[in-house]
């Protein structure tokens, strides 16, 4: 028998998961004497009031559907990545080496030339801790972690000492060329008669990320390979004994995983910087955990709790500005929905179980 | 390099492996009871706030340390809920907590104290002074062991011997106690602890407050070095600690020698910007990264095998 109906565990468990978080963030604002209500208040003006608020919730959104695809991918095989932040940084070098480059004539080509470079070197810092787990037995948690440090070192070093413009003091590349500025969602819609804010940094990469929430939900239900991983995930012992090949599963999800983080870089790198900076990635990579986990691994969860922490972003930002509360708030709701919806979820998911279970039994 | 400049670096070396050696002892009494611990990081980071807070406030550096073992034991009781009561997932989990300490050390701190997430400056009494050992000024003159003496071994602070007297405590209670055996059992094979009639669930939270109150004394310690708390001060210190836990292979004497590796080439990264080795130059990134590119290459089992606990990382469910 059924302990629930499916659209419990889908959406329920994850609302009182959010609802529980929320009520959490928003006792923290009270206790630091601030006003709850009118927090949330300028949270949802600043990022949906306007179309500028909408630019930058959808920029942000942008980056998380990336590193959410990530996480689930590699989750799909119950592999926990959690180096989308380092793999998020190599992508950076290898859209920011595609785009200076050449000078490239036209948005259109380098787009997919970029996507290629981000998505190489993503895969690149990925494959390295999937081959350790899957020959030499090392978890891919810890390798992962050690791994962002490495990618973090390695592109501070890259930066300083090849990248950065001589006689420049900040430490970032030369401007992309023009050929690589992508149209932005001003530009977009501009043809259909809708005005969008100028300068809001949304741009056409969120559709590339649609596309890829897409992709994501046609391989992983819908090939032999996604089956193949669903196996593996389910039961390593299992999917052996079916003819799967561990160590290509390990290493091609894991390939796919860095991938997609790593074509993050085309939203924050490409997109919106124009040249690679320093710690572009901002923890997108690690918010990509949350955005996972609150997204059941589901595309359009996914899209969804990306959007959400979107939200969250952008909300934070123009709390710190005209509330003086620290943008960190979002870090400690980021911290309360992996909690919730990770590690308490049998916290919540028993008593609701019991509760459908008394309902059944009311009914017969 | 003269001989005065090395007692220097090993006297950073001291002070910097210190944090590292508490929180990866915190580490191995939580993961040789099966319970990975990713919060290290977390853990230290709430407990330097308390202790930069709470010193400032009261003071007092010892209600500081007080406070600063609460935080970080709360957090690690947290851990317990979710990893051993409610039985999820300990690396989301450990996760969690990093993110939320992260997160409230910087809303609170800049509540309480409206510095953009600092604590005050810690004057005499709000931080833990350096200690003189007896005849210090006296040998200081006596060439090779005076400097040794009065520099490297004497003059840290309080904390540093605590941390260095801890190994080999640890090593006696793992080794040489009754409650040491059981909590390597545990993390072994837990469900032989729980046919002798001991508690699984009470011997692996018992593990947790213990790293609880050490990483509360690696945060007192971060908070008395840097006199006050600033944001995000632990630095991956926690993720280095858990590196040194797997370098030294879950042991304590080797926890030492890992962690004094780390807090060495932290020393050296400090001092030089670049080194130079005959043609080569090393840049100061690499030495940054050592510590986790030779936690990869020992996980990668290339140079000695790396055996974690075996039951790290399932929640125990008793049969039924």
């Amino acid at each position: 028998m059924q302990k629930m109906p499916k659209w419990a565990d889908v959406a329920l468990i994850p609302l009182i998961n959010i609802l529980i978080a929320f009520t959490l963030s928003g006792l923290i604002i009270w206790a630091i004497g601030g006003d709850p209500f009118r927090a949330l208040k300028t949270m949802v003006t600043g990022s949906f009031g306007s179309t500028n608020g909408w630019g930058y919730t959808l920029y942000y959104t942008t980056n998380f559907i990336f590193t959410g695809l990530a996480v689930a991918t590699a989750y799909q095989a119950r592999l926990f990545n959690i180096g989308g932040e380092g793999q998020a940084m190599l992508g950076g070098l290898g859209v920011a080496l595609v785009a200076l480059s050449i000078d490239w004539p036209h948005w259109a080509i380098a787009l997919p030339a970029a996507a290629i470079g981000g998505a190489a070197f993503g895969a690149f810092w990925a494959v390295i801790p999937a081959y350790l787990q899957a020959k030499r037995g090392s978890h891919i948690v810890i390798t992962t972690i050690m791994f962002n440090f490495i990618a973090s070192a390695l592109v501070g070093y890259l930066l300083l000492n090849f990248l950065k413009v001589p006689g420049n003091m900040s430490t970032e590349s030369a401007g992309f060329p023009a050929g690589t500025n992508l149209p932005t969602f001003s530009d977009m819609l501009a043809p259909f008669g809708i005005t969008f804010a100028k300068n809001a940094p949304a741009n056409i990469s969120f559709l590339v990320a649609l596309a890829c929430a897409f992709g994501y939900w046609l391989l992983i239900w819908h090939t032999k390979l996604g089956y193949q991983i669903r196996a593996f995930g389910q039961s390593e012992t299992g999917a052996i004994y079916a003819g799967i090949n561990p160590v290509r599963i390990v290493v091609i999800t894991m390939v796919i995983s860095g991938a997609l983080a790593g074509m993050m870089a085309l939203n924050n790198v490409m997109g919106e910087a124009e040249r690679l900076i320093d710690n572009a990635v901002e923890g997108a990579g690690f918010i990509g955990i949350a955005v996972a986990l609150m997204g059941r691994n589901h595309p359009v969860g996914i899209v969804l709790a990306a959007l959400l922490f979107g939200f969250l972003f952008q909300g934070g930002s123009e709390l710190s500005l005209w509330e003086g509360i620290p943008r960190e708030l979002v870090v400690v709701i980021q911290g309360l929905v992996i909690l919730l919806t990770g590690a308490l979820d049998n916290m919540v998911r028993g008593p609701v179980e019991r509760l459908f279970l008394m309902l059944h039994k009311g009914e017969a | 390099m003269d001989f005065l400049t090395l007692i220097q670096i090993l006297d950073s070396t001291v002070r910097l492996a210190t944090p590292l050696l508490l929180a990866c002892l915190a580490g191995l009494y939580s993961e040789r009871a099966g319970v990975v611990d990713i919060g290290l990081e977390g853990k230290m980071l709430v407990a330097a706030f308390l202790a930069g807070a709470v010193s400032y406030v009261t003071g007092s550096v010892w209600l500081g340390m007080l406070a600063a073992i609460a935080g970080s034991t709360a957090l690690s009781m947290i851990h317990g809920l979710a990893s051993i009561t409610f039985r999820g997932d300990q690396l989301i989990s450990g996760v969690a907590l990093n993110f939320l300490a992260a997160g409230l050390t910087v809303v609170v701190g800049q509540a309480w104290f409206g510095l953009g997430g600092r604590t005050p400056s810690l004057s005499n009494g709000g931080r833990f002074e350096p200690i003189t050992l007896p005849f210090a000024d006296a040998v200081a003159d006596v060439p090779v062991l005076g400097p040794i003496y009065e520099e490297l071994i004497s003059g840290h602070t309080l904390l540093v011997y605590v941390a260095f007297a801890l190994v080999p405590l640890t090593w006696w209670v793992l080794y040489r106690t009754r409650f040491g055996l059981r909590l390597r059992a545990v993390g072994e094979n837990p469900s032989a602890v729980d046919t002798a009639g001991i508690s699984v669930v009470r011997l692996r939270f018992t593990a947790l407050v213990i790293a609880g109150v050490l990483c509360g004394l690696a945060g007192a310690y971060l908070a008395t070095l840097a006199a006050g708390f600033v944001k995000d001060m632990t630095a991956g210190r926690g993720y280095i600690a858990l590196a040194a836990l797997i370098f030294a292979k879950w042991r304590p004497w080797y926890a030492l020698s890992a962690t004094l590796l780390f807090g060495l080439l932290e020393a050296i990264g400090n001092r030089y910007q670049s080194i130079e080795i005959g043609a080569f130059e090393i840049p100061v990134q690499f030495m940054q990264a050592l510590p986790y590119i030779l936690t990869v290459v020992i996980l990668a089992g290339f140079v000695g095998k790396a055996i974690p606990p075996r039951a790290g990382g399932s929640p125990y469910v008793k049969e039924r």
